[in-house]
């Protein structure tokens, strides 16, 4: 394709003229415009999903609210991304979850939940999402409380990465959760244990049964930790690979979301070679 | 897709027979430990058959059991996960097996058949031993209090249509659309021929599909599923198309409380809609006909299939129907309790096996609808429209209504009338005038809830109304889907509310935040207002509630969440010392 192939839209973002290739949502106009929009379902490796709704913005001559996550550029339309309706919306979004689950290990969530001043004392005995946490394996939990519902993990276990299906959406409503069929535990079900689910959680949810055990028995020291960079050495592909470790104990492994190679999803010998070779309850045999 | 696991879990014979009959031989060939699939069911076998097969097994088994399920989603190359995920969003299907043996009641709750007695009727079944599940409209709010029983390996059973069709109107000559009502037999198709039945058809066949567009566009018809789109540019859309593969989908999930016109519909005139559709087939090109049809509707499912299958035999469905050049085909699919699955695109992911989550538009139907093709999407009263328009011609279907809503209009009257029912009046008509014909007001006024559950409450200064598209929107209320439920002063509107509310809170999808937890929250709040009113801080949470819900869902049933709580709010009908 040849440069002039290449058809171009403008649209204004709070009164910026912003001009991108056709296709470009207006999340990614935005931020060419230098402008923030808050986002929680969405993620660059994963197929938009629309469902928490904390990235709508203001179109002119549009009743409703728009996802900019998703929505594409159309040449000449004008969208604020800060108006009073949004404000209120991305508040009453912040407030809704806040008074449903757990979110105190979310510093992103936290930080918005006091910037856009939400008010939780106004809502009188709220029903809660105080599911229990599920502890099948030594590798990684499922503490449902903490799940927002954003799909990523569905996501990332399905089509966008993983191709294994464990996990979906189950449920209606309210009551909607995050499942295996008739919620058998996870090593009965497809689970391969990439733990590409636990990569992309925004809630920690999804957490590396390390951390874990290390938030629970108290000593979760982040001034102790760090990041280190390196590339798998279980086989030629080359994954790049973040190895958190807190006093040089691994507590989670991740790999960029922008990397070329990974798309920030692994194997389970990247994801937990450093330990899933001792962890009892995990049988590999038992998937052949 | 990766190879499936499975768990453990065996079907049992019954099951495997039910999947089989679904697939028409055995799909799958048990070799030692070993399933093996057949090579005719593999290539058949797709995931459209999911909802189907579920029906099946809830049926043989009184639930779905994890052997049956895997059974099911083996044959259809299902990741089991996504089978269950499926299963569990619908209320007619059990993930778990019943603790009480027996047939299940499920007795209508909403507003009609709550005036009507439904809380007595769930005592006396209970009294008597019965497995009692609430439920929500079941469209017969004209023969309130409403029940549908499930049992075991029998056909799902409405005990009030044994009594058959009373219809207030019956004959008379100034109806169209339900003209052949109680005077044909809905199972013979030459019945159906003999009151012009099939002309509308020969006559689109003669003058082509330009022709059919023109005319639509010309009546001004537009969608009676609530929303009002202009049908004749949804055809026109889809037409122009450029598709191998097209579909028309019939809109028959009318899940609305208070309405039940699509049922009465399908009951009484099944061959209109078959008419109907395949006019909308030859002139868009579209091959494929789906009639999604309400799970809680067997009376209209036997005659629809019945319908389908004369038509197919006279040769007016298959390959070169009515001695055309063009094929068209239905297939019928039944829900199986999902108010969201009305809403198109979750209709669509609900025909395709997939959960009834509504997708994010655009894109719209007319370009990806039904497995990612055009679609033409219409309400069954839409559709029969159609009919009148090719039969009288543009100008005689104008004389009636008004020139913005031109012809006639179904309401489904219910709640405190004489005669609750299903009436056929032009467009604007009097909403007084419409209560005179179906019996007038039973007690004396207090309010009316126009559309249904997604609709607005007015009050008695409303009866002067006139009912068209133009009016209703002028006056801030709605038509909606043509749902009226009368109030008398009788009533304690905070019940009606508050089960309004709880209707949102049962049947949002929840795949959006502001829907899914809005409506938990609005109806929290409702319960805890009391008999004077809500307070400042309440109401604020309220509105506020409202506005996020109509803001920034991603469907329909989001936007209108709040629509008839904050009417209610505004005429004052949750203060008890009001009235
Ligand atoms: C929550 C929800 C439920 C709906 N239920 C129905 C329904 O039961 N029947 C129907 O025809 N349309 C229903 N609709 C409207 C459909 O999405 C769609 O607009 C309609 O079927 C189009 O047909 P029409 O143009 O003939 O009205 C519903 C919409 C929403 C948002
Ligand atoms: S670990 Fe991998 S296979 Fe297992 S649930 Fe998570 S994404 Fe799916
Ligand atoms: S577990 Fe995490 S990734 Fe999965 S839906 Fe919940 S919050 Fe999202
Ligand atoms: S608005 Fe409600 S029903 Fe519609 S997609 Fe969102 S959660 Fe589902
Ligand atoms: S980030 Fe756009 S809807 Fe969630
Ligand atoms: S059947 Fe009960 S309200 Fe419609």
């Amino acid at each position: 394709m040849t440069q002039q192939d290449v058809s171009e839209v403008s649209v204004h973002i709070n009164d910026t003229a912003v001009t991108v290739e056709q296709g470009t949502t207006l999340l990614q106009a935005a931020r060419l415009a230098g402008v923030e929009i808050p986002t929680l379902c969405w993620a660059e490796n994963l197929t938009p999903v629309n469902a928490c709704r904390l990235c709508v913005v203001e179109q002119e001559g549009t009743r409703a609210l728009i996802p900019s996550c998703s929505r594409l550029c159309e040449d000449g339309i004008r969208v604020e991304t800060d108006s009073d309706r949004v404000r209120h919306s991305r508040r009453m979004i912040l407030e809704f979850l806040a008074s449903t689950n757990d979110l105190s290990q979310s510093a992103e969530l936290q930080e918005w939940a006091e910037s856009y001043q939400i008010d939780l004392d106004r809502y009188i005995s709220p029903e809660k999402n105080n599911d229990e946490v599920k502890i099948e394996d030594d590798l990684f939990v499922r503490a449902y409380d903490r799940c927002v519902l954003c799909y990523k993990c569905v996501e990332a276990c399905g089509d966008d990465a993983q191709h294994s299906f464990a996990i979906a959406i189950a449920g209606r409503g309210f009551d909607a959760r995050v499942s295996t069929e008739y919620e058998v535990e996870l090593p009965e079900s497809a689970c391969v244990y990439c733990g590409n689910c636990v990569g992309v959680c925004p809630t920690n949810a999804l957490q590396f049964k390390v951390e874990f055990d290390l938030r629970e028995s108290d000593e979760w020291r982040p001034e102790d930790q760090s990041t280190t960079e390196t590339i798998c050495s279980y086989c030629g592909v080359g994954c790049s690979l973040e190895l958190h470790t807190q006093n040089n104990q691994i507590f989670k492994v991740t790999s960029p979301s922008d990397h070329s190679v990974t798309s920030g999803h692994l194997c389970i010998k990247g994801r937990f070679g450093w330990q899933y070779v001792h962890a009892p309850k995990y049988e590999p045999s038992k998937k052949s | 897709m990766a190879d499936l696991q499975f768990s453990d879990a065996r079907a049992d014979d019954e099951e495997i027979g039910a999947i089989d009959s679904l697939v028409g031989e055995p799909a799958v060939m048990r070799q030692g430990e070993r399933l093996v699939r057949g090579g005719l069911s593999r290539r058949r076998a797709s995931r459209h058959l999911l909802l189907p097969g579920l029906h099946l097994l809830q049926n043989s088994k009184g639930w779905i059991s994890p052997g049956g399920l895997n059974y099911l989603a083996e044959v259809l190359q299902v990741p089991p996960a996504e089978a269950y995920g499926v299963a569990s969003f619908y209320d007619l299907f059990e993930t778990e097996e019943p603790s009480q043996p027996g047939p299940r009641h499920r007795v209508c709750v909403d507003p009609s058949c709550a005036v009507a007695g439904s809380a007595e009727l769930i005592l006396e079944l209970r009294e008597a031993g019965c497995q009692v599940h609430e439920s929500p409209c079941l469209g017969q709010c004209d023969r309130a209090p409403a029940m549908f029983i499930q049992e075991l390996g029998k056909p799902d059973n409405v005990p009030a249509d044994a009594d058959g069709l009373v219809h207030r109107q019956q004959g008379s000559p100034a109806l169209r659309l339900l003209k052949r009502f109680g005077v044909t037999d809905p199972s013979d198709l030459d019945s159906y021929r003999s009151h012009g039945g099939y002309n509308a058809l020969n006559l689109a066949l003669d003058m082509g599909p330009e022709a059919v567009l023109d005319q639509l566009t010309a009546s001004g018809l537009s969608g009676r599923g609530g929303a009002g789109f202009p049908t004749g540019r949804k055809w026109r859309s889809v037409a122009a198309a450029t598709s191998e593969s097209k579909h028309i989908v019939a809109n028959a999930d009318e899940s609305e409380p208070g309405t039940f016109k699509d049922r009465l519909i399908l009951e009484n005139d099944p061959f209109a809609v078959i008419e109907a559709m395949t006019i909308a087939g030859v002139t868009t090109g579209s091959r494929h006909g789906w009639v999604y049809i309400r799970g809680e509707y067997p009376l209209a499912t036997e005659r629809l299939t019945r319908a389908i299958e004369s038509a197919r035999a006279s040769g007016l469905l298959g390959t070169n129907i009515a001695g055309s050049n063009h094929s068209f085909d239905i297939e019928i699919r039944r829900g199986a309790g999902a108010y969201i699955c009305g809403e198109e695109t979750a209709l669509f992911n609900s025909i395709e096996g997939r959960r009834g989550e509504p997708r994010n538009k655009p894109p719209f139907p007319t370009t990806s609808g039904l497995f990612g093709e055009p679609t033409v999407i219409n309400n069954p009263e839409t559709l029969i429209n159609v009919l009148e328009i090719l039969d009288r011609g543009v100008d005689e279907y104008r004389a009636l209504g008004t020139d913005l809503s031109p012809g006639t209009k179904l309401f489904c009257v219910s709640g405190h009338v004489g005669s609750p029912g299903l009436y056929e009046t032009p467009f604007g008509t009097p909403l007084g005038q419409l209560l005179e014909m179906a019996g007038g007001v039973t007690g004396s006024l207090q309010s009316i809830l126009m559309g249904g559950a997604a609709g607005r409450f007015v009050g008695p200064e409303m009866l002067d109304l006139p009912l068209t598209l133009e009016d209703a929107a002028a006056r801030d209320t709605t038509l909606g889907s043509g749902a009226i439920t009368v109030f008398s002063t009788e009533v304690d509107m905070g019940n009606i509310v508050r089960r309004l509310a709880k209707f949102f809170r049962d049947e949002s999808c929840g795949q959006c935040v502001p829907c899914r937890i809005g409506t938990t929250r609005q109806h929290e709040v409702l319960l805890q207002i009391t008999d004077k009113g809500p307070d400042a801080a309440q109401r604020q949470l309220l509105d506020d509630i409202s506005a996020v819900m109509s803001d920034a869902s991603i469907c329909g049933l989001g936007h209108t969440a709040a629509s008839a709580v904050q009417s209610a709010l505004d005429l004052g009908l949750l203060q008890a010392d009001m009235s």
